[in-house]
């Protein structure tokens, strides 16, 4: 592993466990500040678990248990102070199904802010335009706010998604295959969209499009079979991996 | 053993069904024959505002029985209702399932307890409750809205349940996701998804409600007059049917089913609201 600075997310030793079957295998994985670290393997491998578990959406089903440290800022997630409200707060998540909330395209946006107490109309009128326009979407909307938010295509759903976590002012952004039921422009726009983010945001992308991770994340890992098989620079990853699991993946998936 | 085959089999259980259909519409059809013509007759404005109730010299106006029907409702609403509907939410989101699965089924069995049985307990505990505390006859307005209160939850509750149930698992994690607590996320997004569903739940309960006859003969008192507070004797237009139509002949009978017109009326549109509202369970604006 290479020596960085700014590690936002630290694993250490990390299991996880779903009715005492072992989903994840002793996880270690530091995360740097303002980059996309991107995460590949094949179905089941436990990435999507993985990142559930980094704002502990895992435990909205019972049967969870969890070993090892997740350090967000160095502060454990799971043993401390900080209550599961705040951490959802400032890691959120994108799903791979876009699901806008049952009202407007306005209301979806601040839906998060209000919740913190945000009433201000100007301050909101703010927040959304800013928060849309990060996520590629405010020129397609701007003049129908009051749409209901279902009533957008998949790629535009998912955009607002995007755009309802961006408004809470996250400190990292999960994706979880943000773009695995988009076609390929809205997956454009939405690498585009990741690409200008990593600026201000940490960006952990989980996805099953090995390419997407060779396009847009700056570090990638492989997860095979609940274990983290190899973590690297992106480029370093699909040229010259160091397993041989990770190579036949990649290759597999190009061959 | 081929007694029917599959054609007769077919046929049998299409006359099974249908005969089902065509109850409901010969009812419908008796009724109105027989109350119809009296309506007319006697004129609808007088029957349905007069206040007039004397079978005995030909005075047919139903105005008390619809306003004791209209203020049980409302009343067995506001005791119903908000009972149901925490109820609905709290198992639907508050309990482990396991749990739900059990309580559910239980408060559905309220529905099958006789109404008669809801009426004896209403006369031998909840009347004289209410006489010691606010005095009066005991018997009254508010005892037939807190019997039918009870009485609707079951409804209330079930269909709630199911239209909150039924609103998608990924709204739910949308929410919880941006940091919403659980309570947050029912009261800003899951009673605005159910709502059609929860409204139906309430609006198939006042049907129950205007519709009862036996426990609301026993806990309402009964006397023809327009109920000025909660604690007043009423008859409701049910309870007036029930309790005249084995003596009534003529005139007399005729305006029943007249009554009766009036209340298939009232419940018909209000099982098609429901209905309607059922249908469309998660709302798209």
């Amino acid at each position: 592993m290479t020596q960085e600075k700014n590690i936002k997310i630290d694993t250490r030793h990390l299991n996880l466990y779903f009715h005492e079957e072992k989903i994840l295998k002793d996880i270690n994985l530091e995360i740097t500040s303002n980059q996309i670290l991107g995460i590949i393997g094949p179905a089941g491998s436990g990435k999507t678990t993985f990142l559930r578990s980094l704002n502990r959406m895992n435990e909205l089903e019972p049967g969870w248990r969890v070993e090892g440290q997740i350090l967000l800022d160095e502060i454990d997630i799971y043993n401390s102070e900080l209550d599961v409200i705040s951490l959802r707060k400032r890691v959120g998540i994108v799903f791979a199904l876009p699901v806008a909330l049952p009202m407007s395209i306005y209301e979806n946006v601040v839906y998060g802010v209000r919740l913190s107490g945000i009433k201000d109309k100007a301050r909101l009128d703010e927040i959304v335009e800013k928060s849309l326009s990060a996520a590629f979407l405010w020129d397609e909307v701007k003049d129908r706010l009051n749409l209901s938010g279902l009533r957008l295509s998949g790629g535009q759903q998912q955009r607002l998604c995007l755009a309802r976590v961006l408004a809470m002012e996250p400190d990292v952004i999960l994706l979880d295959e943000p773009c695995s039921g988009l076609d390929p422009i809205s997956t454009t726009w939405i690498e585009d969209a990741l690409t200008e983010l990593k600026k201000n945001y940490t960006i952990i992308l989980v996805t099953n499009n090995t390419m997407q991770a060779a396009r847009v994340a700056d570090k990638t890992a492989f997860f095979l079979m609940g274990e983290l098989v190899e973590v690297g620079l992106t480029r370093q990853i699909f040229t010259t991996p160091v397993k041989k699991e990770t190579n036949d993946y990649i290759t597999g998936r190009f061959g | 053993m081929k007694i029917f085959g599959e054609k007769g089999v077919e046929r049998l259980l299409s006359v099974v069904a249908f005969s089902a259909i065509s109850a409901l519409a010969l009812i419908a059809l008796f009724i109105f024959i027989e109350g119809l013509p009296f309506l007319f007759r006697y004129g609808v404005k007088d029957f349905l505002f007069s206040s007039d109730w004397r079978p005995e010299s030909g005075k047919f106006g139903i105005y008390p029985m619809i306003s004791a029907s209209f203020w049980v409702m409302l009343g067995a609403m506001l005791v119903g209702a908000p009972l149901g509907i925490a109820g609905a939410i709290f198992l639907a989101e508050f309990t482990p399932k396991t749990v739900m699965h059990i309580v559910k089924p239980a408060i559905e069995l309220l529905a099958a307890v006789p109404s008669v049985i809801y009426g004896f307990i209403g006369v031998v505990v909840l009347a004289p409750i209410i006489r010691e505390i606010f005095g009066g006859p005991g018997l009254s307005v508010l005892a037939g809205a807190i019997i039918l209160g009870i009485m609707i939850l079951p409804t209330v509750i079930s269909i709630s349940i199911d239209s909150i149930l039924a609103v998608p698992v990924s709204f739910r994690e949308g929410s919880l996701a941006l940091g919403a607590t659980v309570w947050q996320t029912v009261h800003m997004l899951t009673i605005k998804a159910a709502k059609s569903g929860i409204v139906a739940s309430i609006i198939l309960g006042m049907g129950r409600a205007i519709g009862e006859t036996m426990a609301v003969i026993m806990v309402t008192g009964n006397s023809v007059m327009i109920p000025n507070s909660p604690l007043d004797s009423a008859r409701t237009l049910t309870a007036n049917i029930a309790l005249e139509m084995s003596y009534a002949t003529g005139m007399h009978r005729e305006a029943l089913f007249a009554t009766g017109v009036v209340l298939f009326i009232v419940i018909i549109i209000l099982n098609s609201i429901a209905s309607v509202a059922i249908r469309k369970k998660v709302i798209v604006k």
